[in-house]
């Protein structure tokens, strides 16, 4: 066990080359694409405003991806009292 | 009509500067005049490389927004006669820059120089994409690690789509520039090798430079290293990567990873 953390250690060069592989393949495919991340806030965003008057700071749009597929996770928070965003927002 | 070099990077401190310094004086001491221009506005530091910062009187934002003309702004290198420096301004926010200011001043330079070299601030952002905007060529600065290595990626994409040749359908010449590199390291398999930078990236090499303490030695003086010290190993692979820039075909060699007398041997062999 020991002698191979020794040998892994030794050789993070593989695993720096592989890891960059991947991730540059992955952003590489999403470059010519506009931000879809971006794009959902937004227009999650306009829907909300058409009911609620939130803060762009209040709504939180992040993407896990996953090998096979990926999560979109939406965190919106509505303040109770619409005074206390507003008087932030302004 | 001169030739417009970006250096860029992505990440900040690998070595854009004294990379865009070196490669700078190495062009200019064949005798090609040379323009370096520093696009790091707010955070200058070309001139201090240079070891020009207390000729500094005009800057780049001066010429764009007219207050002094480009000859005024110019510093002529006391070492290399051919060789000027246009710095960047220290105080201005980066709004100071527009597209089309940016766009007038290196026309200007294009007519008068050979080379024209921009020093790219670090980021993606303006102040970065204005330093490559009208760039013909790109030198793209890489330590052999992970973070500059995506980053160099980003830039890369940035080049193919947002410089002027690129949206005129045109190709931009892309060179990569490995610096930082240890080759002790590199052979214990703890640092990507070239073949690995160079297959990621897949932009042709432009050279490689050895980590060196004479390169930061170099910056203490304020000289580029290829003026003080032109027989160091760092200096003498700058000066091959600006052969190798002007279109010279020059092999490169790979620095050996046991230091001392069989590594000067083939460094020699090789300059």
């Amino acid at each position: 066990m020991n002698l191979l953390d020794i040998f892994k250690r030794r050789s993070s060069a593989p695993v720096a080359r592989e890891r960059l592989q991947v991730l540059l393949a992955y952003e590489r495919r999403n470059r010519s694409q506009p931000d879809l991340v971006s794009i959902l806030r937004e227009e999650i965003m306009a829907v909300i405003a058409k009911h609620v008057q939130i803060d762009q700071d209040y709504l939180q749009v992040s993407m896990d991806r996953g090998e096979t597929m990926s999560t979109l996770e939406i965190d919106i928070q509505i303040p109770n009292k619409s005074a206390v965003p507003m008087a932030m927002a302004g | 009509m001169g030739k417009v070099v970006v250096v860029t990077s992505g990440k900040g401190g690998v070595g854009k500067t004294t990379s865009t310094a070196a490669l700078g004086a190495a062009v200019a001491k064949t005798g090609k005049k040379v323009a370096l221009v520093d696009f790091d506005v707010g955070l200058r530091n070309l001139d201090l490389i240079m070891g020009a910062e207390r000729r500094v009187v005009f800057d780049l934002v001066n010429v764009i927004q007219g207050t002094a003309k480009l000859s005024q702004a110019l510093i002529r290198d006391k070492r290399v006669e051919t060789l000027f420096l246009l710095p960047a301004s220290q105080t201005r926010d980066k709004d100071a820059l527009t597209e089309e200011g940016v766009g007038e001043v290196i026309d200007k330079l294009r007519s008068v120089f050979d080379y024209v070299f921009c020093d790219s601030p670090a980021g993606i952002e303006r102040g970065a994409q204005l330093a490559m905007r009208f760039a013909d060529e790109a030198v793209i600065v890489t330590n052999p690690e992970v973070s500059s290595v995506r980053d160099s990626d980003r830039i890369i994409g940035l080049l193919d789509a947002r410089t002027m040749k690129a949206e005129q359908g045109e190709h931009i010449a892309k060179h990569v520039l490995v610096t930082r590199y240890d080759a002790a390291r590199a052979a214990r398999g703890e640092m990507l090798s070239i073949d690995d930078v160079l297959e990621i990236l897949s932009v042709p090499l432009l050279g490689i430079i050895p980590e060196s303490q004479d390169v930061l030695r170099a910056s203490n003086l304020g000289s580029p290293v290829t003026l003080s010290e032109p027989l160091n190993s760092a200096a003498r692979a700058y000066l091959d990567a600006a052969r190798r820039l002007e279109g010279e075909e020059l092999p490169v060699i790979v620095p050996f990873e046991r230091k001392g007398f069989l590594d000067r041997l083939l460094g020699r062999r090789a300059a």
